[in-house]
């Protein structure tokens, strides 16, 4: 039940592209997402797909698993496509009563499916192959220039983590707290939404008790290891440019030229 | 008279067609008695906390079934809240639970989650907290202001109060100091004696096993490893040691005794009985 939320679920790994860093592959998604939209016309599409298909070859995360992400946009996938079949003007197709499906409105339909379905991929495996910690390391890291003018990039990076770091902890407490309340005839699924809404309180009260505690000892244990903000921290994992960046570099450069370069190119 | 639960071939699976599928329980057969003393022991992992919720509905087996009074719980949806009156199940850590402004609101919780009349829970209520030891006084403070033995016993008064047939406890003395443990202990075997209610105490403490339990259930990677009582369980203490667990220390004295050449019998599990089993040796020695 709520074990089924994923946030930015990780599948640990020792591929090249779990290896790359951090902030290549926060860098790289965000350029592909912009030549997703710079894109134009199914040849220059051709080239994205490869660096995709690639990409996720190289990650050896099932496709199954990619698509699943995919799934709770159906609905806005197939009405995008669906709006796009009918009012796009062109040569006329089919014609049923009122409805024209136009040669024109296909392609675009379909290329727009191709385009959602692609970048919700393609972040996803950012998030897949990229541990939160990471993540937010390579964020932190990306956004340092913004200390100039005094953004609190560390601290923002730091709480980000912690909220990472307790989301499967508080959702495995609440877990267990909703159990026990069963176990004393609580019911959360049943009657109207002000019953079910009253319903939560014995669960939200000793969850907001428990947060508060662990935060507080959170705060302890980390003042106790004298935890003092950014200034003149050193890192564990020291975040390092290697080969496998550059030649993600490379090759996404390359791939994504040839991407538009095709732009011009109709059919 | 078929026994109060029952299970059939039961068997669990956590996180079914993901990467993470763990087979927690694997094909259970298991029958308690009206008025038994079970003691449930085994590794972390081993199945224990998946199989009591099994016992009250919280989870539905992936296969196999469970029996309350011969009736499948699982029958009829609507009816398995009823099943969790019927079988109390106090949680690790039940104090974690407490959300009421007063000790006597959450003891309440349950019963008038039953439909009881109002009377009727205050009734209960009073009893259940006499039960743990909580005074009159108590009852009307916020739980929050309790020490941690009160609150847990608070916690605990809670299930009671509904007056299972069964009663779970999952490691109800984890955490306490000895005393804080054997109040809580000496209070449910008051309860089972008293009440003659079917108690199952999950627990790590062979101490607490063996002075307790009238049958013992081993459990090991989902199946049921050993059942018996103390004396049976208790003689295979190399098997125990093997499953990451361990016979009480008193016996694991007698143990060494015998290793040591000295003709004793091993099948000793509390201080009492190695008392009267030392001082009878004295006594045919000397004779």
């Amino acid at each position: 039940m709520l074990k089924d939320i994923t946030l930015g679920q990780y599948f640990p790994g020792n591929t090249p592209v779990h290896r790359m860093d951090p902030r290549m592959k926060i860098l790289l998604t965000m350029g592909y997402i912009v030549i997703l939209f710079v894109a134009k016309g199914i040849l220059s599409y051709l080239p994205i797909m490869i660096w995709l298909i690639t990409a996720v070859a190289l990650s050896r995360i099932k496709p199954s698993v990619i698509l699943r992400g995919v799934k709770p946009l159906i609905f806005v996938i197939t009405l995008t496509a669906v709006l796009n079949m009918f009012y796009t003007p062109g040569t006329e197709l089919v014609k049923i009563w009122v409805i024209t499906i136009t040669y024109q409105g296909v392609y675009t339909a379909f290329l727009m499916v191709l385009r959602i379905v692609m970048l919700i991929t393609g972040t996803f495996l950012l998030t897949y192959t990229t541990s939160p910690i990471a993540l937010t390391d390579g964020i932190e890291r990306l956004m340092s220039p913004l200390k100039a003018i005094r953004v609190p990039v560390h601290e923002l990076a730091m709480m980000m983590t912690i909220a990472l770091r307790f989301i499967p902890t508080l959702i495995e407490e609440a877990d267990k707290i909703m159990n026990a309340q069963k176990a004393r005839g609580a019911d959360f699924e049943t009657g109207s939404i002000i019953r079910r809404a009253k319903a939560l309180i014995p669960l939200l009260v000793p969850l907001f008790i428990s947060a508060f505690r662990r935060a507080d000892e959170l705060a302890i244990a980390m003042e106790c290891r004298c935890y003092r903000g950014g200034e003149g921290r050193t890192r564990l994992r020291q975040l390092n440019y290697g080969p496998v960046d550059v030649y993600a570099l490379i090759f996404s450069v390359l791939l994504w030229g040839a991407a538009i370069a095709c732009r011009s190119i109709a059919i | 008279m078929p026994g109060i639960i029952k299970t059939e071939g039961l068997s669990h699976v956590y996180g079914k067609g993901t990467p993470f599928e763990r087979k927690a329980l694997d094909n259970i057969d298991l029958e308690i008695e009206r008025g038994e003393f079970i003691g449930l022991i085994g590794h972390t992992g081993s199945g224990k906390s998946t199989l009591i919720q099994h016992l009250n509905g919280l989870l539905k087996p992936t296969e196999g079934r469970v029996l309350v009074d011969g009736k499948d719980i699982w029958e009829d949806i609507r009816k398995v809240r009823d099943i969790r009156f019927r079988v109390g199940l106090v949680f690790q850590y039940p104090e974690h639970q407490l959300f009421e402004e007063t000790v006597y609101k959450d003891i309440a919780f349950g019963p008038t989650n039953m439909g009881l009349e109002k009377s009727e829970i205050e009734e209960r209520v009073y009893e259940a907290a006499e039960f743990v030891g909580i005074s009159r006084e108590q009852l009307f403070r916020s739980p929050f202001e309790l020490s941690g033995g009160q609150k847990r016993r608070a916690a605990i008064a809670g299930v009671i109060a509904m007056r299972p047939d069964v009663l779970i406890l999952d490691e109800p003395t984890a955490g306490l100091d000895p005393a804080g443990r054997e109040e809580i202990l000496a209070r449910i075997r008051d309860y089972h004696a008293i009440r003659n209610t079917t108690v199952i105490l999950v627990t790590h403490n062979m101490e607490e096993i063996a002075r307790n339990a009238s049958r013992i259930i081993v459990m090991e990677k989902g199946r049921i490893r050993m059942t018996g009582t103390a004396h049976d369980v208790f003689s295979h203490a190399e098997d125990l040691r093997d499953m990451g667990l361990a016979v009480p220390q008193i016996t694991q004295v007698f143990l060494r005794l015998r290793e040591m050449g000295l003709d004793v019998d091993p099948s000793v599990y509390t201080v009492d009985q190695a008392k009267r089993k030392i001082l009878k040796m004295w006594r045919d020695v000397h004779a």
